[in-house]
């Protein structure tokens, strides 16, 4: 059984955790007393249909407005699959919620209400997917009993929509579904007012889609997490390094260089647990040894002498900027990128992104809360990096405001 | 080659990244241990993302002074086990000491006591990072809990106004006096649970499994007749074949009625069952935001 993580998100009203509600109903991952819950709130609240979304928005403010505020992870399983959801609220004020649900997700469900279309929300969301690298969209496309089911209807808005996705560079498929979240149709089964549709329920394709290529097991990479020293009477002299392979492969034996040392050895073992494993691969979190006594810490990286990341301190990224203290030009900050923390001064804003009509904004001076746009920084010591687009984990970070200690945007280097 | 992963070994790998960024990122960070078999589960990952080395944090208990038996000698071999070391909490002394009254009347429990507590010996011991056997799927407020969990000077939760969590980045950058609590097996679910004790072969506290006992129906719930429970004035002493689902205080863990005396047994009665498994905890019935509003208060 493998893991699928997708995020959900869309515009206030338009189904999304009703969406996520008939799924988890119709998959019968909601017990009983949960559903007795939602009964029993939703007659409360004088609602006339069980209101699904209120399995979702947990929280008392949520629940008393009626809307999603913060990111809610949700889980279910079929025999085949187990799903983790990240359901992000569609809000404008909420775009850094998106962008954290969309950060770990390899699939997106792109909400549009059948009656409106296409809009700018919906290429908002589109967007923000493919700037984090997200390569497969489901284009929901709900509402369809408002719109008599109509084929007609359903492939304009898909056409629309594919004409705006054909601009966006990291999206690879594009599965358009005609639903009706509030009545069940095409979500796990089949619906019946839609025989011109052959292609797979909702369900179905989360089921199926094949997600495998989104690791990088190409290009080796091992960020050094934490130095394991037991110093015990039966170790006296084990020297592990611990952490997650954020890319490539690492087998027993194989020629490594650490950065930014440049030291070279061997891998002499590696182990999880108890357990010793001829290899390791992303994203498994293991501990290895190496042939030489090298001076390695929390922050160095691993690679290989013939495959190396890049080492530098002027560094070009997308970012979006989260806080509600703007952005400032020359302002300093603290990076984490993988298990490295460094100093950063913001160089220059190179231009902001409208991201209603994916266009630049060039001379802008700073960035306000949920603004998307290209930077450059200088850190203090270097960033051990690839680019996003060839590593997630290697080629993102946070920038953390080192006054009030608050994560302040998102990157993405170039 | 084929370079996947099965599910387990991807949130067990993902758990394990948790659990040490917790101990590169924070001084003084403890491992809160139930004994119950979430905490069983987190510090059996904990005992291999840090092997050969020792666990680089302790275990902390509250014990609430009403836990069952079984889960106490449980503890103290699991510790003896992992070589670790054991900090208890005691909410009797918490009484003792008048920085709590007990709850009065039928339906008093010790687990609003218990925050005042853990609070306490995170203070004592100048804790500044509890790891917690939370999950996501346990519940709703739950579900919006980050890794990385920030709570200010009162060890206040704001769920409003959460740090955002981006791909396997964690900030637990904060000031004097404000600590975190993580929770590295977010992404487990009740089922991932059973189905990774199976796979790892744990060993369990022997209440998870069907035995015989006698029991006692209280508030709809059935309860195992023990030192905290005592018959009451109307109420039948039965001995029936139960497992419990969850270990909590005796007083308010409910088990049910059950044939599921191995860890098969378990894994099929979770996939068929239809109540969730704090569906008997009588502390989240108090209210339909019970959850939350004691997670705000410092609960875990």
């Amino acid at each position: 059984m493998d893991l699928l993580r997708f995020t959900t998100a869309g515009s206030v009203d338009d189904g999304k955790s009703t969406l996520i509600g008939r799924l988890l109903y119709d998959s019968k991952s909601i017990f009983e007393d949960q559903m007795e819950a939602v009964e029993t709130s939703s007659k409360k609240k004088g609602d006339e249909n069980i209101n699904l979304a209120l399995l979702t928005d947990g929280l008392k403010a949520e629940r008393e407005q009626g809307i999603t505020i913060d990111v809610a992870y949700r889980y279910f399983a079929t025999p085949n699959r187990k799903f983790i959801i990240a359901d992000t609220p569609g809000h404008i004020q909420y775009t850094r919620n998106m962008v954290t649900g969309a950060s770990t997700a390899d699939l997106a469900i792109i909400l549009v209400d059948a009656r409106t279309g296409v809009i700018e929300q919906t290429k908002r969301h589109s967007f923000i997917a493919d700037l984090l690298k997200i390569q497969h969209v489901i284009l929901a496309v709900n509402k369809m009993d408002l719109v008599d089911f109509s084929e007609e209807r359903f492939k304009e808005i898909v056409e629309e929509y594919q004409s705006f996705a054909s601009r966006l560079g990291n999206i690879v498929s594009i599965q358009p579904i005609p639903i009706s979240a509030l009545l069940g149709d095409n979500v796990v089964d089949k619906s019946e007012h839609t025989d011109w549709y052959q292609g797979p329920t909702f369900l179905n394709h989360l089921e199926n889609v094949y997600v495998g290529g989104e690791e990088n097991h190409v290009d080796a990479r091992f960020p050094v997490q934490w130095v394991i020293r037991p110093q015990s009477d039966k170790f006296p002299d084990f020297r592990g390094f611990s952490g997650r392979v954020a890319g490539g492969v690492f087998k027993k034996g194989d020629d490594i260089t650490v950065m930014p040392s440049g030291f070279k050895s061997k891998v002499k073992s590696i182990h999880c647990g108890e357990e010793e494993l001829e290899q390791a691969f992303a994203p498994q979190s293991v501990v290895m040894t190496l042939e030489d006594e090298i001076d390695i810490s929390r922050g160095d990286m691993i690679a290989k002498p013939g495959n190396q990341p890049k080492v530098e301190q002027d560094i070009e990224a997308r970012i979006c900027w989260f806080s509600k203290t703007p952005m400032k030009l020359r302002q300093k900050l603290l990076v984490k990128h993988t298990s490295h923390e460094t100093k950063a001064i913001l160089q220059e804003i190179k231009y902001k992104v409208d991201i209603n009509t994916i266009s630049k904004i060039e001379d802008v001076e700073t960035f306000e809360m949920n603004d998307i746009g290209r930077i450059s920084l200088r850190t203090a010591a270097p960033l051990i990096h690839d680019s996003y687009r060839r590593n997630r984990n290697t080629g993102s970070f946070i920038l953390v405001d080192p006054g009030t200690n608050e994560t302040v945007a998102a990157g993405m280097i170039i | 080659m084929n370079y996947t992963l099965d599910h387990l070994a991807e949130i067990e790998a993902e758990a394990m990244f948790v659990l040490r960024e917790t101990a590169a990122q924070f001084e003084n960070p403890a491992l809160l241990f139930s004994g119950g078999k979430d905490s069983i589960v987190m510090a059996h990952i904990a005992y291999k993302a840090f092997y050969p080395s020792r666990l680089p944090f302790p275990l902390v208990h509250v014990d609430t002074g009403h836990n069952f038996q079984n889960t106490i000698d449980f503890r103290d071999k699991f510790v003896k086990d992992i070589n670790a070391e054991l900090i208890v909490g005691s909410v009797q002394k918490s009484i003792d000491d008048g920085r709590v009254v007990e709850e009065k009347g039928a339906n008093a429990s010790r687990n609003k006591l218990q925050t005042t507590t853990l609070l306490d010996t995170i203070e004592e011991h100048q804790f500044d990072a509890c790891l917690g056997g939370g999950r996501r799927d346990e519940e709703k407020a739950r579900a919006k809990e980050r890794f990385f969990s920030h709570r200010d000077d009162f060890g206040v939760w704001d769920p409003k106004n959460q740090r955002p969590e981006l791909w396997n980045i964690f900030n637990g950058n904060k000031h004097q006096g404000e600590h975190f609590r993580v929770f590295p097996i977010s992404n487990f679910t009740e089922m991932d649970i059973w189905m990774y004790i199976k796979k790892e072969n744990i060993e369990l506290p022997s209440m998870y499994y069907a035995h015989e006992r006698d029991t006692l129906i209280r508030n709809g719930s059935i309860l195992a007749v023990c030192e905290h429970v005592q018959p009451r004035e109307g109420e039948e002493v039965v001995r029936r074949k139960i497992r419990f689902r969850t270990m909590g205080d005796a007083t308010i863990t409910g088990c049910f009625e059950s044939d599921a005396d191995d860890i098969d047994g378990v894994i099929e009665e979770v996939a068929a069952a239809r109540q969730t498994e704090r569906g008997n905890r009588a502390d989240d019935k108090r209210s339909e935001t019970a959850m939350e509003d004691r997670k705000k208060e410092g609960y875990f």
